[in-house]
């Protein structure tokens, strides 16, 4: 067989091209949530205040942190530090544990006190808040799935760095998992101040 | 081991994997061409068949065959096989995989392991499509539309067909980006941009819509699931949902899933007819740039699917503008293509008929689009038989006379072996005879009133029904004897060799069929992909 074949600036092309699909993914939801806050724009600054600002900033610090750490990773690797590369990469991972954990806190606090789609507390309120959570809900929760699938990918990354698969010479691999974790990243920053900072 | 030493083609390919698994794990290019090919066949025959006994439910007012639901659930699962498992795929799975490479002068696709995953994705989606069938509620029954308010409170099995629909996307996202830096990336020496055949350009321009335009329909779906699962209120009216916003959402995927479906149809038309015409062909420059412009405008269009929903007079007069600016890049071809026939030395072989037909048919469907298009016409003949007939004319008579077109102009080259061509020819002529006599008198009725989806009618239309009923057992004839015809020659066909066509791109350089890395050495090209000398 002739040699095997290796591109790497087509690798991260295809990766840049799957975080626009990505991105469009959310875009819908972020298109419903235009349209409906547009609709209700009151009840959506009400419904806002219900959730715990400190709890989202702390999201926010962890998801940018570990924007970071995983950036630092790849540096180390590239700079032949493969214990350095696979201390950040850890960190990142951490973070990814982290935000779960958060959120695992968040939506259970909502949920004990019946804020969520038919719940007995959101039959309470308006419609407008109704939708508010409904987005929320969908929202953060594909969002959450987009941490796990990204932490994922970052496990699997640690262990080829850690078996020299990846390597200073070949960390492409490593590139786009730290893209597909920047994405993570970026939609949270946009999911954010859309729920948590409305006034 | 070097394939290409011992004279072997990709079959005779001994990999890593023996038997089955050498095609169930393989990431050769060519055999998942052929692994989608194997599988659509069988799920175009079987949509067909539920096509067949709709027509002969229609073939009386009434009660004919079954009850309404009965009648409901196939017209959904007609649309949902057609729409996601053979028309939207169809052109791309099959003769992307199988051709691509081999005509951009490349090995294979950039990413052949995720070429591999986008197979076993479309089959997972075919089962869970089947799976709607046999579990919970039965057979979904909301048209393959999905339509919220009707697809939230339906208790059939709408939730494992959505997301059977979410999974064929994904595959199709996926194929997409694989093709994109493929074109990119693995172009041989020589082969610039505008050396590539129109093939590529139309597969390229498809690849940029699966990516850009399939995301926004799998989240619409997946919403859908959400809000019958857990009544997140974003389409459900009681919840203070707004039911025209899934609308908007679904067509603005939906409506450049066509373009999916006809660009790479498009492409092929501008292979066979420099083939038989033995010319170069006539405006390679505005061909290839109609490609690209049709999938642009082609997003600023989804409106004209909702004219008679409540959106805004202004918002509906654009729409219908940017629908007839549309048109002119598919006319533009038809003009080339045309051009190219013009003082060409014709040969009039069997690939060439298909496309003679798919010309005549389509361009009878185009014209009709601007019949809808028309605000004021749109208004007569909207959910009515009218639209039916003019989406077969597009997407049947479209990409579907060209699937088959497509299968008998490569099928020397995919099996080595050369079919009846007369069964053949006088296969396609039924075909469009059955074709015509199918869906023609579907736009009678549809102008005199007929609604679409249907299970009954008023005693007036029944002479349009049973024309349409006959029809289809012309078409279906048709295209069992065109299947079988393909089937016997791959038996005992007649060995065919590198270019029996006389075709001047780059697949018609090599062994038919193709060894595993498709050349010997990376070819170098010269000069454009229709000239000769």
């Amino acid at each position: 067989m002739s040699q095997i074949h290796r591109d790497d600036f087509g690798s991260k092309m295809g990766m840049w091209l799957f975080l626009f699909t990505e991105l469009l993914l959310f875009g819908g939801m972020f298109l419903l949530y235009a349209a409906y806050r547009f609709a209700h724009p009151a009840d959506f600054v009400i419904a806002a205040h219900r959730l715990d600002v400190t709890m989202g900033t702390i999201n926010t610090i962890i998801l940018l942190t570990s924007s970071l750490t995983v950036v630092l990773g790849i540096v180390a690797l590239q700079r032949n530090s493969k214990p350095l590369s696979l201390f950040f990469l850890g960190i990142t991972l951490l973070s990814g544990v982290a935000f779960l954990i958060n959120k695992y806190f968040e939506w259970g606090a909502k949920i004990h006190h019946g804020i969520y789609p038919k719940g007995p507390e959101l039959a309470n309120m308006s419609e407008g808040e109704g939708l508010y959570f409904g987005l929320y809900y969908a929202m953060t929760g594909l969002h959450g799935v987009h941490v796990i699938v990204g932490m994922i990918i970052l496990a699997f990354v640690f262990v080829q760095i850690y078996k020299n698969q990846i390597t200073s010479d070949n960390f492409v691999r490593f590139e786009n998992a730290g893209l597909y974790w920047h994405l993570v990243d970026i939609i949270w920053i946009f999911l954010f101040p859309l729920f948590y900072l409305i006034h | 081991m070097e394939a290409v030493l011992n004279n072997e083609n990709f079959y005779q390919y001994k990999g890593k994997h023996s038997g089955i698994l050498g095609w169930l794990l393989t990431t050769d290019h060519k055999r998942i061409g052929l692994m989608y090919l194997a599988a659509m066949i069988t799920f175009f025959v079987v949509a067909m068949f539920i096509g067949f006994f709709m027509r002969l439910e229609l073939l009386t007012p009434g009660e004919t065959l079954m009850k309404p639901e009965v009648y409901n659930a196939l017209f959904t699962l007609h649309g949902v096989i057609m729409i996601f498992l053979f028309i939207v795929p169809g052109l791309p799975a099959v003769f992307g995989n199988f051709f691509l490479p081999i005509m951009i002068g490349a090995k294979d696709v950039s990413f052949p392991r995720l070429n591999l995953l986008s197979w076993y994705l479309y089959m997972a989606g075919a089962i869970l499509a089947v799976l709607s069938l046999f579990t919970g509620g039965g057979l979904p029954d909301t048209g393959w539309t999905f339509y919220v308010p009707y697809s939230i409170r339906s208790t059939a099995n709408v939730s494992t067909a959505l997301f059977a629909a979410f999974v064929l996307g994904f595959s199709s996202i996926l194929t997409g980006l694989n093709f994109i830096v493929t074109i990119h990336r693995l172009r041989c020496k020589g082969m610039t941009w505008f050396k590539m055949p129109l093939f590529a350009w139309g597969l390229y321009s498809t690849a940029w819509i699966q990516i850009l335009a399939t995301p926004v329909v799998g989240i619409t779906l997946l919403l859908v699931i959400f809000e019958r699962f857990f009544g997140i209120g974003v389409f459900d009216p009681a919840l203070g949902g707004d039911p025209i916003l899934f609308q908007h959402l679904f067509w603005i995927y939906s409506h450049p899933a066509v373009y999916i479906m006809i660009l790479p149809a498009m492409g092929l038309v501008s292979e066979i007819i420099p083939t038989f015409a033995k010319k170069n062909i006539f405006g390679y420059g505005p061909i290839a740039m109609s490609s690209l412009a049709i999938a642009f405008v082609g997003y600023l269009v989804w409106g004209h699917h909702m004219f008679t929903s409540g959106i805004s007079d202004t918002s509906r007069a654009i729409f219908s503008l940017l629908t007839f600016i549309v048109a002119i890049p598919s006319g533009i071809k038809v003009f080339n293509w045309v051009a190219t026939l013009y003082k060409g030395s014709i040969d009039l072989r069997t690939p060439l008929i298909f496309v003679m037909g798919f010309i005549i048919v389509f361009s009878i469907g185009g014209l009709t689009g601007l019949v809808l298009g028309s605000l004021n016409t749109d208004i007569h003949v909207t959910d009515t038989y009218f639209v039916v007939a003019h989406f077969h004319y597009v997407m049947f008579g479209g990409m579907g006379t060209l699937f088959f077109g497509g299968l008998h102009y490569w099928f020397p080259k995919m099996f080595g072996k050369m079919f009846n061509e007369k069964i053949a020819n006088f296969s396609v002529v039924l075909f469009l005879i059955g074709f015509n006599v199918l869906y023609f008198p579907m736009f009678i009725m549809g102008y005199l009133g007929m609604p679409r989806r249907y299970y009954d009618y008023l005693p007036e239309f029944k002479i349009y029904h049973q024309i349409s009923t006959v029809g289809s057992w012309i078409l279906v004839t048709a295209i069992l004897i065109m299947i079988i015809n393909l089937i016997i020659a791959l038996k005992k066909g007649k060995k065919a060799d590198n270019d029996p066509w006389g075709g001047t791109t780059l697949e018609w350089k090599i062994p038919s069929p193709p060894p595993l890395e498709n050349f010997e050495v990376e070819p170098e090209v010269t000069k454009g992909p229709y000239e000769r000398v």
